[in-house]
Formats: C-alpha cells, sequence, structure tokens
C-alpha cells in the first residue's frame, strides 16, 4: 500500500495582485504528524487555505497532489469527501444550525451514505466524551455565542465525527487555556492514527507536549526555510525565528 | 467544472405553475361598470344592501387615486382584469365529485395530504368559487361556523352585515374600495364564546384564469374567551398576463380570546399581491400572525394589529423572501390604543438573484396606551450583489410612559460561511440553503408542523433550482 497521502511541489499562490507562498515543497505520509511553525505573516494559514481550496486564494504554479491526485482545481466540498479537513483558527457562527444537524450533514456528505439519526447521536456522544464536550452543545447552533476555547473545541469535535484523512490544524492550541489544551493536544493525539495524517500550524509549543510530532518545518516569508524534529520546535522556543531570518537573508545573496 | 457551480437562477415551478383547461362560461367581463357589479351581486342572489355595498365600493374605487408609494404597479392594467370568473366547479361536500383537472391541480398542490393530517376542514377556493368544503363533525356541535362566505352572508346575515368591511373600510384605499365591489369567495369562521378549536382550520386560495382578479373576503369572529388557528395558503399558476390579487381579512379577537393566523403566500411570479389585512383586539385578547411570502411579481402586505383593549397583545413573525424579478414590500403595523398592550414583532426578509425585500413597518402607539411594551426586530439577508434590501420601521409614539426595543440588521450572505460548511463536505447550494435556514429557524418553528415542512420545500425549491 502506498502511503504517501500529500505531496506539495513548488507551490506557490496570491490573493488578488498579492504573492503570498512562494514555492512550498513538503511531503506527508499516512501514520505522520507533523509541525508547521513560523513568525506572523509568513503563509502559515495561508498554506492551510489553499489545501482546502479557499477560493479566494489563486494557486499561480506548483502543484498540491493528494493520494496520487492533483487537486489544484478541486472544489472544496469535493476536497472534504476526499477525506482532507481544515480546523479554522476563526470558525464562522452559523445561526439557527444546530451542532448534531450540521455534522450529521456533512457526516453524510463525507461518506456518501446517509446517517441514521440514532446511529449518529450515538456517535457524535461518544466524541464530545473523548474530548470533554458537554453533551448540550449537540443542541446548541454552530459556533453561536461559543467561547474562543468552545469553538476550538468543537472544531476538533468535528475532525473526529469526520474522521479525515488528512487534517490541517491551524492554531487549534490559540485561545485555549492550559487545561483546555492539554484536552484538545490529547485528543488530537487519540485521533491520530497509521491511517491519516495531522498537520498542525502553531506559535507556541505547549501543545506539542501532549503529541508525537514526527516534523518540524519552519515557514518564514512563504518558503520552508527548514525542516526537522522536535528539537527544531525547543531551538525556536528558546531562540526565535531571528537567526532563522538571518540564514534566510543571507542565502538570499548567494 | 459545470458541476461545481451552482446557477440559482434556475428555478423550476412548474409543480406550483400547472394549469389546466377549464370553461369558463362568465368569461369577458372586461373593465368595471355598475351593470357589471349589479349583475355579480344578482348571480350570488345577494341582499340588496350588499348589492348597495358594491355599487358604493365601487364608486370610491373609481375616485381614488393609485397609492403612489411603496411598489411600481404602473404595469397593472385595471380595465384588463377579469374581475368575476366563475368555473365548472360548484361547492362539495364530498371529496370524490370534485371534479378530475380540479382535483390534479389540488394534488399537485398537496391539499387532499393536508387534509389527511387531520387539519380541521378545507375551504379550497378555486377561482371565485368555493369547490370543497368540510367542517369536523364535533365543531358543528359546538356552535364552530367554518364555511364559504357567500353561505355565510346567506346562513348568517346578521353577522355578517354587523362585521363586513368594517374593519379594512372601502374608503381605506383603491385596491381595499375595488375589494369592496367584486369580492368573491374567501372564508367565513365564527367561534362562540369559550369554545376552544385545537385543529387548526386551513383554507387554500388559488387562481386559475389568465387576467382573473382574485378578491376573496375572510371573515373571522372569535367570541369571548375563545381560540382558534387559522391557516391561508396561496399558490396560483402562472400566466402571462398580469394578475392581481386584493384580497381582505378582517379579524375580530374579543375580550380573552386567541387567533392564530398563518399565511405561507406562493403566488405565481406575475401576481400583483395587494392584500388587506387587519385585526381588533379587546382586552386581554390576543393575535398572533404567521406570515411567509414568496411568490408574486409584488406585494404589498402590512398586517395590522390594533390593540384596542387593555392588555391586548400582537405578535407578528413574517418571513418574505424575493428572487429575480421580485419586489416584496411587506412588514407589520401596530397601533397600542389602550394601556398595558403589548407587541412583538420579528420579521424576516431574504433577497436573491436581483429580488428587492423591503420591510415596512409602523409601530403606532397613541396617548392612551401608557405602560406599553413592543420590540420590533427586522433582519435582512442578501444572498448576492445584485439583490437589493431595506428595512423602514416607523414608529409613531405619543405617549413617554412605554417601553420600546427595537433591532435592524442587514447583511449579505458570507462567503467565509459558504467555504466553512463546504470544507466539511457539504455543496455550495446545501451550505448556502442550510445558512438560509438557519436565518429563517425562528421563524420556521413558529409554524405548524406541516408548514414548516412547506417552508422548507419552498426554500430549496428556490435555492436548489429544482425540487426533485
Amino acid at each position: 500500500m502506498d502511503k504517501k497521502l500529500l505531496k506539495i511541489k513548488n507551490l506557490s499562490s496570491q490573493v488578488e495582485e498579492e504573492k503570498i507562498l512562494k514555492g512550498i515543497d513538503m511531503e506527508m505520509n499516512k501514520g505522520e504528524i507533523h509541525v508547521l511553525m513560523g513568525p506572523n505573516g509568513a503563509g502559515k494559514s495561508t498554506l492551510a487555505n489553499v489545501l482546502m481550496g479557499h477560493p479566494e486564494h489563486e494557486i499561480t504554479d506548483g502543484e498540491v497532489n493528494f493520494e496520487g491526485e492533483k487537486i489544484n482545481d478541486l472544489a472544496v466540498d469535493k476536497r472534504a469527501k476526499k477525506g482532507i479537513f481544515l480546523s479554522f483558527q476563526y470558525p464562522e457562527e452559523i445561526p439557527g444550525v444546530t451542532v448534531e444537524n450540521f455534522l450529521r450533514t456533512a457526516k453524510s456528505a463525507v461518506t456518501g451514505e446517509e446517517q441514521s439519526i440514532f446511529d449518529f447521536k450515538f456517535l457524535l456522544e461518544e466524541k464530545m466524551e473523548l474530548l470533554d464536550i458537554n453533551k448540550e452543545y449537540a443542541e446548541r447552533y454552530l459556533n453561536k455565542g461559543f467561547s474562543g476555547g468552545e469553538k476550538k473545541k468543537n472544531e476538533i469535535l468535528q475532525m473526529a465525527v469526520l474522521d479525515p484523512k488528512l487534517a490541517i490544524l491551524d492554531e487549534t492550541d490559540s485561545g485555549l487555556d492550559v487545561d483546555a489544551v492539554k484536552t484538545v493536544a490529547t485528543g488530537i493525539q487519540k485521533l491520530a492514527s497509521d491511517e491519516n495524517g495531522i498537520m498542525i500550524i502553531t506559535h507556541h509549543n505547549r501543545i506539542l507536549d501532549y503529541i508525537d510530532v514526527d516534523y518540524v518545518h519552519v515557514l518564514i516569508d512563504g518558503k520552508i526555510v527548514k525542516s526537522g524534529d522536535m528539537e527544531l520546535a525547543k531551538d525556536i522556543e528558546e531562540n526565535g525565528y531571528e537567526d532563522l531570518k538571518k540564514e534566510v537573508e543571507e542565502s538570499s545573496y548567494c | 467544472m459545470s458541476e461545481n457551480q451552482v446557477d440559482l437562477n434556475e428555478i423550476d415551478r412548474s409543480i406550483h405553475d400547472t394549469k389546466n383547461d377549464s370553461d369558463y362560461s362568465n368569461r369577458a367581463k372586461i373593465g368595471l361598470t355598475p351593470k357589471i357589479i349589479r349583475e355579480i351581486s344578482e348571480e350570488k342572489n345577494e341582499p340588496e344592501w350588499m348589492t348597495n355595498f358594491r355599487l358604493k365600493a365601487l364608486d370610491i374605487y373609481q375616485n381614488k387615486p393609485i397609492p403612489d408609494w411603496g411598489a411600481d404597479i404602473s404595469d397593472l392594467d385595471m380595465d384588463e382584469i377579469l374581475t368575476y370568473i366563475k368555473g365548472e366547479g360548484e361547492i362539495q361536500n364530498d371529496w370524490e365529485e370534485v371534479p378530475e383537472d380540479i382535483k390534479n391541480t389540488f394534488d399537485s398542490l398537496g391539499i387532499p395530504e393536508a387534509e389527511k393530517e387531520s387539519l380541521a376542514g378545507v375551504g379550497a377556493q378555486y377561482d371565485s368559487e368555493v369547490v370543497y368544503q368540510n367542517l369536523k363533525e364535533d365543531l358543528v356541535e359546538q356552535g364552530v361556523i367554518f364555511m364559504d362566505m357567500e353561505r355565510a352572508l346567506k346562513e348568517h346575515e346578521d353577522i355578517v352585515k354587523e362585521h363586513f368591511m368594517q374593519l379594512v373600510p372601502p374608503n381605506d384605499h383603491k385596491f381595499a374600495a375595488l375589494h369592496g365591489a367584486v369580492w368573491s369567495g374567501g372564508s367565513f369562521v365564527y367561534v362562540p364564546k369559550n369554545v376552544e378549536v385545537d385543529i387548526p382550520l386551513q383554507s387554500y386560495f388559488r387562481l386559475n384564469a389568465a387576467g382573473a382578479g382574485q378578491f376573496e373576503h375572510t371573515l373571522i369572529i372569535l367570541e369571548e374567551g375563545s381560540k382558534a388557528h387559522f391557516i391561508e395558503g396561496c399558490s396560483a399558476p402562472k400566466y402571462s398576463v398580469n394578475n392581481l390579487h386584493a384580497g381582505t381579512v378582517e379579524l375580530f379577537v374579543k375580550e380573552g380570546a386567541e387567533l392564530r393566523y398563518s399565511t405561507i403566500e406562493n403566488w405565481s411570479k406575475n401576481m400583483y399581491n395587494l392584500n388587506t389585512k387587519r385585526a381588533i383586539v379587546e382586552k386581554d385578547g390576543l393575535i398572533e400572525w404567521v406570515s411567509g411570502s414568496f411568490g408574486s411579481k409584488v406585494s404589498m402586505l402590512y398586517p395590522m394589529s390594533i390593540l384596542n383593549g387593555k392588555g391586548a397583545r400582537a405578535e407578528y413573525t413574517g418571513i418574505t423572501f424575493a428572487a429575480e424579478d421580485q419586489y416584496l414590500d411587506t412588514g407589520a403595523k401596530v397601533v397600542h390604543a389602550a394601556p398595558h398592550t403589548s407587541s412583538n414583532i420579528n420579521a424576516r426578509s431574504i433577497a436573491k438573484g436581483g429580488g428587492h425585500a423591503f420591510y415596512r413597518g409602523l409601530l403606532k402607539v397613541t396617548d392612551s396606551a401608557d405602560h406599553s411594551k413592543s420590540t420590533v426586530s427586522c433582519e435582512s439577508l442578501m444572498l448576492d450583489n445584485e439583490s437589493k434590501s431595506d428595512t423602514v420601521p416607523v414608529m409613531d409614539l405619543n405617549t413617554d410612559d412605554i417601553d420600546i426595543g427595537h433591532e435592524a440588521k442587514v447583511g449579505r450572505i458570507s462567503e467565509e460561511a459558504i467555504f466553512y460548511l463546504m470544507s466539511r463536505g457539504i455543496s455550495e447550494e446545501e451550505a448556502k440553503a442550510m445558512i438560509v435556514r438557519g436565518f429563517v429557524e425562528p421563524i420556521a418553528k413558529e409554524l405548524p408542523l406541516e408548514y414548516a415542512v412547506e417552508l422548507n420545500n419552498l426554500i430549496n425549491m428556490e435555492l436548489e433550482g429544482s425540487i426533485g
């Protein structure tokens, strides 16, 4: 079996006239957890949005290949059906639509099988327990009036229910208190398997304390400037991005 | 490529736009003269006072100008409208005896199903004559009267005479006058003191003649302490000639009585819907309006509640959906005319494909309405950049001793919200439908189940291009 999940080749993108990604190369196999770090404005969220197919982002060069198929022009919902999931940094509020109805519709869509109300309720409650979410949230309107932390937990709940092959988690730890980070991070670790890949976008290492990370990439100014293991993340925590930025500048003179 | 694109403008209305061939024996009465009015009245064997009422109304109609505010109705040629069309159907009490082609049209509108759903009675208006009337026996035993207006005029003449066009007099506006002159069909409901009608009374109106106007009159009287729920549904086939609907609804809610009046209007998109609805509520009484406006080319519809007795209450919940080539000017009016009265207005509108949804409301508080309370909330959602939406909630407050809450919001559907839902595998059209359904959820939950389902179907039909 081919373990190759995601292959990004020389990926470049722009929003309106502004170039953001400037040639990203990255590969991910099933069973791996990757971390993407970088200073503000480096293009981390842009990469997440481009992988999910946000219509505002135009791919100007390169390729996104998912399980052997080029998906550059695939619609957002089709990507989700192939098994790509994005945990949003700022999840939208959808008034009038309950978490349960929304997720049952989504689960039916990604699996192509109509979910029975009873079976789905059982599945949802099981996943809510895993993430320490009060059952009454199933009846609340999606993200409406949720605190920042509740929204992030709800994103991971959606991941747990939809069971994607590739989960991209955009700043899932921001806005969470210490206990919530632990709950969410251990939840993510539980969801990780040999059958899926996870890309964690983060500013902090706190979330990484609970997760077995395989690779760490540093994104600066639209390019991956360095890849390594957890040691790289620890190095950045101590020394920041300044040294790496200098390296980039120096290399650009060569 | 194209399968990822959704054309929201492709609307298949064929199921509601069916038309069958009836023999319109009384066709060709174009234009209005006292002679025609006398003929209409004579044909119906009406008492002389009604004939005179019609003639007086005709006189007012001919001397009143067309309203110069709100919708543009200059395309409406009043002389071209056939004012009275009698179809082949006569009044029926047994569904089996309803003519086959009429039945087929009703079948496609789901009327018999609604009947099966234990609705109390069906007064279905086919053109200007009622073809089917039925009322559960236990209601008859309790003294509840539910019949078409023509029959009510004969069998309950005193009650009709006392109330007919007292709330909406012919001199109210040009179309009220026209209605007074040519009214035909409609429902009459009388609920005696302390009787609670626990199943909804339903009537379904539709038009089936090119150029025919429809002028049905609904008169509902709830005596002290009684309760009822009346459901009015409208759907009409589509024609090349502009159609006019100028119905009138008059609701009398006596002391401590509670009336809910629900409507889903889905006129075909060449209809001018200029309907006048008014309720007067006495001490501690309650009027609840639930109003859905989906169809028509032009609508001007502002149900009014007059809170006439101490402690009277009005609730209005409305949803308006304006698509391509539609101008829907809707809203609620409330007059607080007694102390300790309260009103609550909750209106939502949606505009798409270049449609124009206009909320026009009036809250009037007289100087005798001290200690009154009112909340007005109107929200509007535009699904694209071509569509338009306005909210004009007018307030006329003549006492300081009141508590008013007001909220108005106009916004566009968020591309980010659509992206968010699509990232969970939901198609673009379903994502939009989901957002719209969520937006109208506060309204949908106010509706009786079968109407909530219909509302949902109408939204799907409007958004998905077919009802599959």
